[in-house]
């Protein structure tokens, strides 16, 4: 294989590696600080790029308004679902959060499908960003380039923000003990609805920047959810920093694969994580 | 005792199958069941527009012949084999299913083909690709309607390595109707001087195919030949657009692109696709009539070929049961069918062939430029038809045992 190729492939698995750390990264969020295994985001994540669509097509908001309105419509939507259905959950098991979540997202790509066809829809790419780089190994979209970009800021500002600020820390905090939190006069359940708005809005906006490069529609996120999800297993659940760093990294070995063994591309991720599994049960970047 | 109540059952059920096997028409009506994708990759090529076309033909059927009692089932199959040999079972078993339509997704076709022929029943394929139905797979129990990988492949391969497209890189879909479509297309560049220069196969349901393209590129092929299908073709359509493959002087070969996939992927990406069908809603009067109809069953949306295929299909089947009384032996129901000429307003006058292959026009089709459309799926013109005795693969050629 030539170095040119190998570049070539190393950059796409980035690009891919951006969107598993986006949306590992709303489950960790959601995870870490919730405890609930939220399985609809994939359905979120799908809610985005279709919130994008209907802002372009019925309000002719384009692609810059999408990227600042959806995650706020759906993190509000998120919100909905947290007071009036997870909230009641918090003290079953995990199992009860898992199940709930996944109805829902069976629910929600079950709608859609009926309402909008399996085929999806177009979405163009904004005229700001077309074109392309010619890098000399490969031409890399403008857009791509983009998303690995505005992916890697928000990764990094989202973990700033919860382990090296002091909202960060009250959530921590309530995480471990909500009691002692709350007599400090700190409201936690909102905080949590919030937190779990706001793991829901990072969905969105993964949505949003898959609108241009895949199609719109209703599966979007049912086939890359398991990878996510696997992603975060590997990651380590909950861990914010490990499950940015196993997005990419996996991108990118999955970019490898679709090389040099591209029938296995689709399930080298899940023997990754069987492997770490019986190795670090914890995940790579988990504790205990 | 116990064992007493087995044999008495045991007995009641022989009693009860032989009762049916000299029934005239089993179970008293003529039960129709489409099998078909109706949530995923495929659902819109097929899905429910194939149930809504099943009913039409019935509809149009008993209209004029009142004889038969009609009706339509449908399930579906995830393109998974083994879901759709489970349902076929059942169908054919306990649901009283005389004969299963549509199936698309290959692998899960030549399973169904199986299941009919051990069972005795009926199985009309529209959406499934594999030449392999009527090759070296082909049943007496089984009619191939729509399409196939070798008429496609002699439609859109031959058209462009004509043309001047005549070094190939395919992306296939890794299953068994990429493969075939693979094998099928690269026979017909070849024996027209063409060559193919590599390939790469990618799982079924990929998202990325950046990655493949990046690879078809490096190959230096004048065409990069698409042998996979539904969103699979979208995606890689959409994203060889991104990547700016077309501006470096390749051109795609969409080998099996469907009426709703260049709806999704839209005019301005897939303008100057070159493709094959059998059918397009805006061919003549009578298809426009048809698909009128049925857009208005289906809230707007146009036919496909497949969709088609399934009313053209049905409606023949129908009158074979009507000719010969009786729905109950598969084999005679399909030897029928194969007995009378084809008539409908759709594929217009054919036959089928004693390997279970419908004969009839194909038709090679170029994607209108956005300024030349004059609006949602006024998408096609015609560049060339492909007689009928020319569109399909030659009798003798597609080692089916039926052929003598």
């Amino acid at each position: 294989m030539s170095t040119q190729a190998l570049f070539g492939q190393l950059l796409i698995g980035l690009i891919n590696g951006s969107f598993y750390a986006l949306l590992s990264l709303g489950l960790a969020v959601i995870f870490g600080l919730l405890n609930i295994i939220n399985f609809a985001h994939g359905a979120q994540y799908m809610l985005g790029a279709f919130v994008a669509y209907f802002l372009l097509n019925k309000a002719g908001l384009g692609y810059w308004w999408a990227l600042l309105i959806t995650p706020f419509v759906v993190g509000a939507v998120g919100v909905v679902i947290e007071r009036l259905m997870l909230s009641r959950l918090y003290k079953l098991d995990h199992l009860y959060g898992l199940l709930l979540t996944f109805g829902l997202a069976l629910i929600l790509e079950g709608a859609f499908n009926h309402a909008f066809g399996s085929a999806g829809m177009p979405y163009s790419i904004p005229e700001s960003l077309q074109g392309v780089q010619n890098l000399g190994f490969m031409f890399l979209p403008n857009y791509r380039g983009w998303v690995i970009f505005a992916s890697l800021a928000i990764c990094l500002s989202t973990w700033f923000l919860i382990e090296r600020t002091k909202l960060g820390a009250y959530l921590r905090a309530a995480t471990e003990n909500p009691t002692l939190v709350q007599s400090f006069g700190i409201n936690v359940p909102r905080m949590i609805t919030l937190t779990y708005g706001a793991g829901v809005g990072l969905a969105a906006l993964a949505g949003v920047f898959a609108a241009p490069i895949y199609q719109v529609s209703p599966q979007m996120g049912s086939s890359l959810i398991i990878v996510v999800f696997a992603v975060v297993v590997i990651g380590g659940m909950g861990s914010i920093m490990g499950s940015i760093l196993t997005g990419f990294g996996l991108g990118i070995v999955e970019g490898l694969t679709k090389y040099f063994y591209p029938e296995a591309s689709n399930t080298v991720i899940f023997v990754i994580m069987a492997i770490v599994l019986m190795i670090r049960p914890q995940g790579l970047f988990g504790q205990r | 005792m116990r064992f007493k109540l087995n044999a008495l059952a045991a007995a009641a059920a022989l009693a009860l199958a032989a009762g049916a096997a000299h029934a005239q028409i089993s179970g008293g009506v003529v039960k129709i069941g489409v099998l078909n994708d109706q949530s995923g990759l495929y659902a819109d090529l097929g899905g429910q527009g194939s149930v809504i076309a099943a009913k039409m033909a019935v509809e149009d059927f008993t209209a004029k012949d009142k004889s038969l009692k009609v009706e339509v089932i449908f399930a579906d199959h995830q393109n998974k084999p083994d879901v759709g040999t489970q349902i076929a079972g059942k169908w054919y078993d306990a649901e009283g299913v005389d004969a299963i339509v549509d199936v698309p997704t290959s692998s899960v076709a030549l399973a169904v083909n199986d299941v009919a022929r051990a069972k005795n029943k009926v199985f009309i394929d529209s959406g499934a690709a594999t030449s392999d139905l009527t090759g070296a797979k082909c049943s007496p129990n089984t009619v191939h309607w729509t399409y196939d990988t070798w008429m496609l492949a002699n439609g859109t391969g031959k058209a462009i390595v004509k043309t001047g497209g005549d070094t190939w890189f395919f992306i296939t879909a890794d299953y068994a109707f990429g493969a075939a479509l693979e094998r099928d297309t690269s026979a017909v560049i070849v024996k027209n001087g063409g060559k193919v220069l590599g390939d790469v196969k990618v799982p079924l349901n990929t998202q990325d195919f950046s990655s493949f393209l990046l690879q078809a590129q490096s190959s230096k092929a004048k065409i990069i030949g698409l042998a996979n299908a539904g969103g699979d073709t979208i995606n890689s359509i959409k994203q060889a657009s991104e990547f700016g493959i077309t501006k470096g002087g390749q051109s795609l070969a969409g080998l099996l692109v469907f009426l709703s996939d260049v709806h999704g992927i839209g005019l301005d990406k897939a303008q100057g696709l070159i493709l094959t069908e059998t059918f397009y809603w805006d061919l003549n009067d009578q298809t426009r009539a048809w698909s009128k109809r049925f857009a208005a069953l289906s809230g707007g949306k146009e036919p496909t070929m497949v969709q088609a295929g399934v009313y053209a299909g049905v409606l023949h089947y129908l009158k074979a049961v009507s000719s010969l009384k009786s729905d109950s032996d598969g084999a005679k129901v399909v030897a029928e069918m194969k007995k009378i000429p084809t008539d409908d307003p759709l594929f217009g006058k054919g036959t089928i062939r004693a390997d279970g292959r419908k004969i009839h026009p194909a038709y090679l089709f170029e994607v209108k430029k956005p300024s030349e459309s004059k609006g949602p799926y006024d998408y096609y013109k015609l560049r060339a038809t492909i007689p009928a005795d020319e569109a399909f693969r030659p009798l003798a050629d597609g080692g089916c045992s039926l052929v003598k």
